[in-house]
C-alpha cells in the first residue's frame, strides 16, 4: 500500500504538526519506504492470537484515596512560556 | 597514584572509603577532565560549579556506608533532574527545568552520588547513532567522525572518554546495548518493570527502561543494584526480591544451559561479528556451560512490530509537549495555529516522522491492520522467548549486527538506521533483561560487543555470566584521546 | 408537540415523529483525591491550586489509580443492576485541547468496568424500564476560561484528572419527563450510595444528549446527534425540544440528518453544530501503557455488594408494605436519600400516617418557602418527632399542633416545652368539658330548643362555642361526646 500526500497531510492535521509541501513529499516517501518494511507482518497467521497489552508481570497497583499534593502552582506555572499569577495563558480558541 | 579518571567505579568508591581520594578530588578530575572534551559534545547541560559545592559538604561530613560516597556522575538527558535544566535531546524542552526528581536518579543522590551534568542523546531517544539530537551530534571517542551509537550516545561516549566513571542510559529498543557496544563498554537494559520510569521523559511507555552503563560487569552491578527500587508512584514498577547483585557476582557458570537462537545469523553480517559469536561460544564451553541451538522463529517480525508499537506510544506521549504548561512555544494565531507552529518547529525530523507513523497505525481504519496486528506479533515474540526458557537459562547472541558508523552515513536512509536495532528489539518487546559487554573489535579497530539474554527478573544470571566472558575475552579499548588538544 | 397519554410526538403535516433520546451522563465519583492523582477534587478552590504534576502532565509523569474510584464505580454498577466486568481496561482517547494537559484522556473503551444494566422510572402510566448501556471511569479536563481575557483563552486545570463516571443508557427514553424522571433517579440511586453528590450547579452531574426522530411506527432509528455538556435538566429538556424539532423540520423539507455533536446555546435556546474538522473525531484509542488491566475477583466484588444500603426501589416496597403507605406518597419520601432518613427517623418512634402527612405537608411547604434542603430543616426529626405523639396522645390537637410547629420553625424548640410554658395542653378532663358545656347549654336557650326540634346543623355551633370559652383546647372529640349526650 502507498501513503499519498492527502493521507500525509491528514495525519499531520491529526498530529497537530504543520508540514508544508515539500516537507510532506519527503515525508510520504520515508513513510511508504518504512510502511513497505512493515508490512512484513503480514505474513504471519495471527488469527487465534491474544494480543499482548501489557508486559509488565503484574497486576493493577491501586492507591489509597488520600490527598498528598499540595498546592504547587509556582511549581506548576513556572516553566510555562505564557502564564498570569493564576492561569496559564493560551491563544484563543476557534471553533 | 594513577590519573584518577581511569579508575573504574569500584576502584574510585573503594579508594574513596578508604580516604585515599576525597569526593573533591574526583569530582574536579573528571569536570576538568569534560572541560577538555567538549569536542566530543556529550554533555548538554553542565552541572559542575554545583557538583563541587556538593562534593565539599560530602568530604565535610563523609558517609562512607553509602554505595556511591560522593561520587561523581553524568546521567542521559532523559532522566528529570530537579532544578538542573532537562531537554530530551529536544529543541521543544530547551528551557525545561523539572521541579523534581526521578526516582533513578534520586536512588543515585541518596546512595551519595553527585550529579555533574546532563548527557546528550537522540531526541526524546530516538534514533541509534545520536544525529538527531537538537544539540548536535556526539563523537565516538573511539575515531573522530564516529557515531558513539545511540539513543544514549552522550552517555556512552562520555563513559568510554572517562568523562564519567559511570553513567545512566534508557533503552526502548536498544539504546543503551547498542552505543556500550559502538564504544567498547558495558551497557544493561533491566527487565521492565524492574527500574521506576517516574521522572524518566516517556518515549514508548511498554518498552522504556532505564539501565546503567559502565566500564566493567563489577561496576555493572553496583550501579543496577542502585538504581532498581520498586516504586509506587509507577504502576508498571515491579516488586520482586531485589539482590546484592555486586556481592553475588562471580564467574562460575558451571552447568548453566546458554541459548544460540539460529535466527541471529543474518545474511550479510560481516564475518568479524560471527568470530566473536563463536569465541563467545568458546568460552562458555570452556567454563563448564552448556550450548544449546534454540530457534526464536518470530525474530525477523521483531522490528516491523516494534516500528508500530513505538511511534504509536511515542505519539501520544509526545501529545503533552504542545507549548502550553513546559518548553517552547511558537506564536500562533489560535491554539490550533499555536499547537502546530510550536510542534513543527519544537521537534526535529525523526520524531516527526515516529509521531506520524504512529498516528497513522493509530487512526480509525487502520488501528485492526497495523496495532493490534503488532501487539499480537509481540505476543509471539514473546511466546519464543518462553518456549526457548524452558531449555536454557540464558541466550548469547552479538548486541548489533555491525560496528559503529560514520556520522551522516546512514542519515538519509531511517530504514537502514533502524536495522541497527536487529538484535536488542526483540528483547524489550518481550520485557526481558539483556546486557552487552565489549567482546572484540572489528578490522577497522572499532568496538564489538556480545549481548547475554536473561530470564525475567534474573539479572544476576546474566550479569555473572557476562562476568565469566569479561574475564576470558579481556577486552583492551584503545582509545587515544585524540579530542584532546 | 402534543402529549395525548403522556406521548411526546411532533406532528407536521399530519406526520406523527417519535423522539429517541439516549444519554451519556457525566457523574463526578466522590473521592477525596483524583482518579491518577493524590490531588484533591474538593470545589472552588483558587485557579490551579489543586494541580499536581500528573494532573499537568509533566514530562515522566505516570499515573496511580485510586482504589476508592474503583469501588465507587463498582456500587454504582450494583446499584444500576448491571454486570460488573472482572477485567476492564484503561485507554487513552488522543486529541489536543488547552485544558487537556496530556493531549489524551484516560478513559476506558472497548473494556468498561461496568456492563449492561437498567433503571426503573415510576411514570403516570406505570413503571419503565431504561436500559444501561454502560458505565466506565475516566479522567475529567481542567478548565478553558474565555470570558476573563478579550485576547486569550485561560486554562484552570483544578478539575484535570478528576474521576468521572460515564453512563450510558441506551436510546430508551421517549420523552422530556422521562429525562427528567431518569435524570432524578440516577441522581437518587447514587446519593443514596454515596458515589456523586448530585450536585448540578457544581457540574457533578452534566450530560451528553443523543437525540434521533423517527415517524412513529416505524422501527429502525433515525440518525442521531449528539448534544455535548448539558448541565442542568431544565436545559436538557429545552435542547431536546430544539433538537427534535430541528430534525422533524429537516426531514420535512426533504433533507436528512448529519450525524454530528452539537451544542446547546442556553443563551438562544438552540442547538447548533461544532463544526469541527471531520478529523477531530479520530480519538485514536488504544490501551494506556502506563497501567495494566484492572482485575477485580469475585471476592472483592462480594464485599461492595454486602455493604449496599437499601436502594430506592427497594425501599419503597418496603415503606409500601410495611407503612401502608400509597405508592405516590412513598415515591415522594424514597426520591431523596436524606427526606427518607428523616422519614424513618421521625416515623421510628411516632405515627407512620402522622409523620407522613406532616413532612410531605408543612415540614415540605417549609423547606419550600425557605428554599432549603431536609438537611438544612429548622426542626429536627426528633422534635416533629415529639410534635406528633403531642398529637396522637391527644395532649393537643392537630390544629394545637400547627400553631406548636409556626413556633417550631425558628429554633427548633421542643414541642413539649413550648406546649407546657404557652398551656397549650389540651382539656381532656370530662368533669371540666361538662362545665363548660352546661354554660354555653345555659346561656343559648334558644338555640337548644331549636336544635331539639331538628336543626341538626347547629351542633356545630355548640362545639364552636366550647371551643371558644377554652381556647380551643378542648379535647374535641370529648366535647363532642359529651354534647351528644347532654342535647339528645
Amino acid at each position: 500500500m502507498t501513503i499519498d500526500l492527502k493521507t500525509v497531510k491528514h495525519i499531520s492535521k491529526l498530529s497537530r504538526i504543520s508540514i508544508d509541501d515539500n516537507k510532506a513529499k519527503k515525508l510520504g516517501k520515508d513513510l511508504n519506504s518504512i510502511f513497505s518494511f512493515i508490512e512484513k507482518l503480514n505474513e504471519l497467521d495471527t488469527k487465534n492470537t491474544e494480543p499482548l497489552t501489557s508486559i509488565a508481570e503484574t497486576t493493577l497497583k491501586l492507591r489509597k484515596d488520600e490527598i498528598k499534593s499540595e498546592n504547587i502552582r509556582e511549581d506548576i506555572l513556572k516553566n510555562s512560556p505564557d502564564k498570569n499569577k493564576d492561569f496559564f495563558v493560551v491563544p484563543k480558541v476557534v471553533e | 597514584m594513577s590519573n584518577i579518571t581511569d579508575l573504574k567505579l569500584v576502584e574510585l568508591v573503594d579508594k574513596i572509603k578508604k580516604k585515599e581520594l576525597s569526593s573533591t578530588e574526583a569530582t574536579i578530575a573528571f569536570i576538568e577532565r569534560s572541560k577538555k572534551s567538549k569536542k566530543l559534545n556529550a554533555y548538554i547541560s553542565e552541572n559542575y560549579e554545583n557538583a563541587i559545592k556538593k562534593a565539599k559538604i560530602f568530604d565535610q561530613k563523609p558517609d562512607f556506608k553509602k554505595k556511591l560516597p560522593g561520587i561523581p556522575i553524568a546521567v542521559k538527558d532523559l532522566f528529570c533532574t530537579k532544578n538542573i535544566r532537562t531537554t530530551a535531546g529536544s529543541k521543544i524542552l530547551e528551557n525545561f527545568i523539572p521541579t523534581y526528581e526521578s526516582t533513578v536518579t534520586q536512588n543515585i543522590l541518596d546512595e551519595g552520588g553527585i550529579v555533574i551534568g546532563k548527557l546528550n542523546c537522540d531526541e526524546f531517544a530516538m534514533g541509534s547513532s545520536n544525529e538527531t539530537s537538537y544539540f548536535g551530534n556526539v563523537q565516538n571517542p573511539v575515531s573522530e567522525n564516529l557515531v558513539p551509537g545511540g539513543s544514549s550516545g552522550g552517555s556512552s561516549s562520555a563513559l568510554a572518554a572517562k568523562l564519567t566513571p559511570a553513567t545512566i542510559g534508557t533503552d526502548t529498543g536498544g539504546s543503551i546495548r547498542q552505543p556500550a557496544s559502538f564504544t567498547g563498554t558495558v551497557g544493561l537494559k533491566p527487565t521492565y518493570g524492574s527500574c521506576s520510569r517516574y521522572g524518566i521523559v516517556a518515549f514508548a511507555s511498554s518498552l522504556d527502561q532505564a539501565g546503567p552503563m559502565t566500564h566493567d560487569v563489577r561496576d555493572c552491578s553496583l550501579m543496577f543494584e542502585i538504581m532498581s527500587t520498586y516504586d509506587t508512584k509507577d504502576s508498571t514498577s515491579v516488586d520482586f526480591k531485589r539482590e546484592n547483585y555486586l556481592n553475588n557476582l562471580n564467574e562460575n557458570i558451571k552447568g548453566k544451559k546458554i541459548g544460540i537462537p539460529k535466527e541471529y545469523r543474518v545474511d550479510g553480517m560481516p564475518k568479524e561479528i560471527d568470530e566473536l559469536w563463536e569465541k563467545g561460544i568458546k568460552i562458555i564451553k570452556e567454563n563448564g556451560g552448556q550450548i544449546i541451538e534454540i530457534s526464536l522463529p518470530n525474530t525477523n517480525y521483531a522490528l516491523p512490530t516494534y516500528y508500530i508499537v513505538a511511534p504509536a506510544e511515542a505519539s501520544s506521549n509526545l501529545a503533552r509537549y504542545d507549548g502550553v504548561k513546559y518548553g517552547f512555544r511558537s506564536k500562533g494565531e489560535n491554539l490550533i495555529d499555536m499547537y502546530e507552529k510550536t510542534r513543527s518547529e519544537g521537534f526535529g525530523d525523526e520524531v516527526k516522522r515516529r509521531i506520524m507513523i504512529g498516528t497513522y497505525v493509530l487512526s480509525s481504519g487502520y488501528y485492526d491492520a497495523y496495532y493490534l496486528k503488532a501487539q499480537k506479533v509481540r505476543r509471539l515474540i514473546k511466546n519464543d522467548f518462553d518456549e526457548a526458557y524452558k531449555k536454557v537459562d540464558a541466550i548469547l547472541t552479538p548486541s548489533t549486527p555491525n560496528s559503529a558508523f560514520k556520522i551522516g552515513e546512514k542519515l538519509n536512509d531511517p530504514v537502514s538506521m533502524y536495522l541497527n536495532d536487529i538484535f536488542t528489539v526483540p528483547i524489550n518487546l518481550a520485557g526481558l533483561p539483556a546486557i552487552s559487554i565489549p567482546a572484540g573489535h572489528d578490522k577497522k579497530g572499532y568496538p564489538l560487543g556480545l549481548q547475554v539474554i536473561g530470564k525475567a527478573f534474573d539479572e544476576q544470571s546474566i550479569l555473572n555470566i557476562a562476568f565469566a566472558l569479561e574475564k576470558n575475552i579481556s577486552f583492551k579499548n584503545n582509545i587515544t584521546d585524540w579530542w584532546i588538544k | 408537540m402534543s402529549k395525548n397519554n403522556g406521548e411526546y410526538l411532533i406532528i407536521r403535516n399530519d406526520n406523527k415523529y417519535e423522539v429517541i433520546i439516549g444519554l451519556e451522563v457525566h457523574a463526578q465519583v466522590l473521592s477525596e483525591s483524583k482518579l491518577f492523582s493524590t490531588s484533591s477534587t474538593k470545589f472552588g478552590s483558587e485557579p490551579n491550586t489543586q494541580v499536581s504534576l500528573v494532573d499537568a502532565a509533566f514530562p515522566g509523569m505516570l499515573p496511580v489509580i485510586n482504589e476508592h474510584c474503583i469501588k465507587q464505580a463498582v456500587k454504582t454498577g450494583i446499584g444500576l443492576k448491571a454486570k460488573i466486568n472482572k477485567r476492564s481496561i484503561f485507554d487513552r482517547k488522543n486529541y489536543f485541547y488547552a485544558d487537556l494537559p496530556q493531549g489524551y484522556q484516560i478513559s476506558q473503551y472497548k473494556d468498561p468496568i461496568v456492563g449492561e444494566g437498567s433503571v426503573t422510572l415510576d411514570m403516570p402510566n406505570g413503571e419503565i424500564n431504561i436500559g444501561i448501556e454502560r458505565l466506565h471511569l475516566e479522567q475529567d479536563a481542567g478548565k478553558s476560561i474565555h470570558d476573563i481575557d478579550p485576547q486569550n483563552t485561560l486554562v484552570d486545570l483544578n478539575r484535570s484528572g478528576v474521576a468521572l463516571m460515564e453512563i450510558v443508557s441506551k436510546p430508551d427514553l421517549r420523552s422530556l419527563d422521562e429525562v427528567n424522571a431518569y435524570i432524578k433517579k440516577l441522581r437518587s440511586i447514587m446519593r443514596y450510595l454515596g458515589t456523586c453528590d448530585g450536585n448540578m450547579q457544581e457540574g457533578s452531574l452534566r450530560a451528553d444528549v443523543n437525540v434521533s426522530v423517527r415517524k412513529k411506527g416505524d422501527k429502525k432509528l433515525g440518525t442521531r446527534c449528539e448534544i455535548k455538556n448539558v448541565n442542568s435538566i431544565k436545559f436538557m429538556q429545552m435542547a431536546i425540544d430544539f433538537e427534535a424539532n430541528r430534525q422533524v423540520d429537516v426531514i420535512e423539507e426533504g433533507g436528512s440528518i448529519n450525524q454530528e455533536t452539537r451544542l446547546f446555546d442556553t443563551k438562544k435556546n438552540e442547538t447548533r453544530s461544532m463544526r469541527s474538522k471531520e478529523d477531530a473525531h479520530d480519538y485514536r484509542y488504544f490501551p494506556d501503557p502506563d497501567l495494566l488491566p484492572l482485575e477485580l475477583n469475585d471476592n472483592y466484588i462480594d464485599q461492595i455488594k454486602k455493604d449496599i444500603p437499601e436502594l430506592p426501589d427497594e425501599k419503597k416496597k418496603r415503606f409500601i408494605e410495611k407503612f401502608k403507605l400509597s405508592p405516590y406518597e412513598a415515591n415522594i419520601l424514597v426520591s431523596d436519600i436524606e427526606i427518607s432518613k428523616y422519614f424513618e427517623e421521625v416515623s421510628k418512634n411516632s405515627d407512620v400516617k402522622l409523620a407522613t402527612n406532616w413532612i410531605t405537608g408543612e415540614l415540605f411547604a417549609l423547606l419550600n418557602e425557605k428554599n432549603i434542603e431536609i438537611t438544612e430543616s429548622p426542626i429536627s426529626s426528633k422534635n416533629l418527632s415529639k410534635l406528633i405523639n403531642l398529637i396522637k396522645d391527644g395532649t393537643i390537637s392537630g390544629k394545637i399542633a400547627k400553631s406548636v410547629f409556626e413556633i417550631m420553625r425558628d429554633g427548633d424548640k421542643d414541642p413539649t416545652i413550648i406546649v407546657e410554658e404557652k398551656g397549650l395542653k389540651q382539656q381532656s378532663d370530662p368533669k371540666e368539658l361538662e362545665n363548660l358545656i352546661n354554660k354555653v347549654i345555659t346561656e343559648n336557650p334558644k338555640n337548644v330548643e331549636a336544635y331539639k326540634s331538628g336543626k341538626d346543623k347547629l351542633f356545630g355551633f355548640f362545639v364552636g362555642q366550647v371551643m371558644k370559652n377554652s381556647n380551643g383546647k378542648a379535647n374535641p372529640k370529648l366535647v363532642n361526646e359529651i354534647l351528644k349526650k347532654k342535647l339528645n
